[in-house]
């Protein structure tokens, strides 16, 4: 032990509220919700007891047992164990258990005490507990474990304080260590069972609010229909609460721009300023709050305890294309972003399930492409009522979703046919208690999202931007020429070049270049057809929309949008493809039928569309 | 009986998980998550396809267990109590 440094590890079986407790204790801002499997690194953080020691905490993931079939569980035993490379063992570890939960979590509590190191228990959701009348002997309990234990409400600010003075005292004595053999696991279900007789009192085994929450959520017909109303009401709310949001703020750029322009000298350097950051960035930065809907309803399905319940409904037909219930919340989360849904997958334990849910997770549409869809969709689909109630625009958004999420199906489909492992995989998944997502939470959650991308805006989108508007701006064109000066600069040849390739799809050759920075970040095709446009002098009073209506077809508005449905991901989701799954070969494979398929369905469109019109 | 065949809001009492095959990760699993013999369980609900995964309630917790995971659940109906 370093001097005066105590480290403490936090182990307890999934989603009995470690991450909570982590943040509590610490002040940190770890991402909580409400399923199993959210933990899916080690997580450290450091707080000053008031004795004046500092306290070094470890989150690990949560953890059934030590039987471990799962990456996570296996991290979590050899850091306990001391086995983790780099990682010295912890003076003392922190068990939290469910107490509306003791069955399934004191059993897991004993075996962390076999591995005979000191343990404190900490009885998480006493909140809970109370509520539904659940009485628990604490002192009695403790006499029986030979530790330690503590009652904490992980989500209120003072329901940790007798877990910080229990940690700031004296380091409990271990219990001796124990082999780990099936005939003494099997002996540990006893032990708990006369732990609960003598110490815990429970009214009713589970929480009549969740009954009578399931009884209409998982049934077999009205449950399908929830679950696809709540889908539809997400993706209508993006549109129609974002949009004239969005609306206001592009409006506020251009006014801002037109007067920056009116005060500094004709040149490229104003060219820069009104084209390059007002056209392209702004254009941007007026998607954040329909990104921020989206990221609204996804923090508060997860913290609401639903998501598990739609993972149960769907199971069977993720199964009947290759994935597993327990692909639907990494896959929900690869709506906002690919790469925390391909991080998520981490709580798929089996290893076949994990690979294919990875390689269709972005076949979801990110909110990257969100503003490229609100763009041409605001050009090009008219705002027209449909069957009453449902706004077109919306209604063809919710398509374009729909579109990348057959495509998944489909290509999980093929992939199950081409594997040869037909063995059996287990699901096994736990479905929590509801909660009412904490206003604060949702709160934290969406502020952090919004400077994520508000960074991403000042940083590679920014530095994309001022590029294309250079490209764009340079070399000048030759004395006496005719066509605009665009097609002379860099951009122009680029885009001419590109074309070869994107000319069947019916891209014009602004479209082909726009895709090459998208690849670094989608939202970035906005920001450079903008600037792209704006330098060309196309862009009129009516902004990029109108310029795009000018300027191409329709057809080809849809082919782009089918492309965008089904494009290659973005440079960073490849990289993260690359480190989950440890090989190239994934990375190559991902990219090459996502290639092909898009190249495909837009093919397939423009000309479909071209031919209808 | 099997934990499969019991119907709807049904309660049972477990008596034991039979491995699949030899050296069997999902049923020893089961046990860990306490199917142990004479623990009682419920069958809550039924997935809308196939009727397929079932969810069962043991003491407080409520897993999803497809068929197959189900079925190796060996277990005694209990008389409504
Ligand atoms: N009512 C109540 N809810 C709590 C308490 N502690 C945690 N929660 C909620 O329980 C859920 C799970 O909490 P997490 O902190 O994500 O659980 P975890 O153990 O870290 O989960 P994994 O990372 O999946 O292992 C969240 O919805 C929390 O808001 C508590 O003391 N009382």
């Amino acid at each position: 032990m370093s001097a005066g440094t105590l480290r403490i590890a936090l182990v307890g079986n999934p989603n009995c509220g470690k991450t909570a407790l982590f943040n509590q204790l610490t002040g940190g801002r770890q991402k909580v919700a409400n399923y199993a499997g959210v933990t899916v690194e080690r997580k450290e953080g450091r707080f000053t007891a008031p004795s004046g020691r500092v306290l070094q905490l470890l989150d690990l993931p949560g953890t059934y047992s030590f039987d471990a079939a799962s990456p996570d569980e296996r991290i979590t035993r050899d850091v306990l164990e001391g086995n983790y490379p780099g990682e010295a063992p912890p003076d003392l570890i922190v068990c939290v258990a469910d107490a509306t939960n003791l069955r399934l979590h004191l059993r897991f509590v004993l075996e962390v005490q076999r591995l005979g190191r000191p343990v404190v228990l900490a009885l998480n959701m006493m909140d809970a507990a109370r509520r539904r009348g659940i009485a628990i002997d604490v002192a009695e309990l403790s006499r029986r474990l030979g530790m330690p234990v503590v009652e904490t409400v992980a989500v209120r600010r003072d329901g940790v304080r007798a877990l910080v003075a229990q940690v700031d005292g004296e380091v409990p004595a271990a219990a001796p260590a124990q082999p780990d053999d099936a005939a003494s696991r099997a002996d540990l279900h006893d032990q708990v069972r006369a732990l609960l007789a003598a110490t815990v009192v429970m009214p009713r085994a589970t929480d009549a609010r969740d009954d009578a929450l399931d009884r209409w959520a998982l049934h077999p017909v009205f449950g399908l229909a929830i679950l696809a109303a709540v889908m539809f009401l997400v993706f209508q709310a993006v549109y129609s609460v974002g949009k004239p949001m969005t609306d206001a703020i592009a409006d506020g750029f251009d006014w801002l721009g037109a007067h920056v322009a009116a005060w500094m000298p004709d040149g490229p350097l104003r060219s820069l300023v009104t084209d390059g950051l007002f056209g392209g960035l702004g254009t941007v930065l007026g998607f954040l709050p329909e990104i921020l809907v989206l990221f609204f309803f996804i923090l508060t399905l997860e913290e609401s305890g639903y998501l598990p319940r739609a993972a149960f409904l769907l199971d069977r037909l993720m199964v009947s294309v290759g994935l597993t219930g327990r692909s639907f919340i990494p896959l929900l989360s690869s709506f906002a972003c690919a790469i925390p849904g391909i991080m998520g997958t981490r709580s798929i334990t089996d290893p076949r399930d994990r690979l294919a849910t990875i390689l269709v997770a972005p076949l979801m549409t990110c909110s990257a492409r969100l503003p490229v869809y609100a763009l041409l969709i605001g050009a090009f689909i008219p705002t027209r009522r449909v069957l009453g109630v449902f706004n077109l625009q919306g209604v063809v958004l919710f398509a374009l979703y729909a579109a990348g999420i057959a495509g998944a199906m489909a290509v999980g489909w093929v992939m199950k046919r081409l594997r040869r492992d037909r063995s059996e995989h287990a699901l096994l998944m736990e479905l929590p208690s509801y909660r009412l997502p904490k206003p604060r939470d949702v709160a934290i959650g969406l502020w952090e999202r919004g400077m994520v991308f508000l960074k991403r805006l000042t940083g590679v989108i920014l530095a994309l931007t001022v590029l294309m508007w250079f490209i764009s701006t340079f070399p000048s064109p030759p004395a006496g020429a005719t066509a605009p000066a665009i097609e002379y600069s860099i951009a122009g040849y680029m885009g001419r070049a590109l074309q070869h390739i994107f000319a069947p799809l019916g891209f014009n050759w602004q479209i082909s270049l726009s895709l090459i920075p998208a690849f670094a970040a989608r939202e970035t095709a906005v920001a450079a057809l903008a600037t792209v446009y704006a330098v060309g002098g196309d862009a009129d009073a009516g902004g990029l929309g109108h310029a795009l209506a000018a300027n191409f077809p329709l057809a080809s508005a849809l082919s782009l949008l089918v492309w965008f449905a089904f494009a290659p991901q973005c440079m960073s989701t490849l990289a993260v493809i690359r480190r989950e799954t440890d090989s190239w070969r994934n990375v190559a494979i991902s990219f090459g039928y996502m290639f092909a398929l898009a190249y495909a369905a837009s093919f397939v469109t423009y000309h479909l569309a071209a031919w209808l019109a | 009986m099997r934990l499969t065949e019991l119907p709807k809001g049904a309660s049972a009492v477990v008596e034991r998980v039979e491995d699949a095959h030899a050296d069997d990760a999902i049923a020893q699993r089961l046990r860990d998550l306490g199917f142990v013999a004479g623990e009682p369980v419920r069958l809550v609900a039924r997935g809308p396809l196939g009727a397929d995964p079932l969810l069962i309630q043991i003491g407080s917790t409520r897993f999803a267990l497809r068929r197959a995971e189900a079925a190796r659940v060996r277990v005694r109906a209990q008389e409504a109590a």
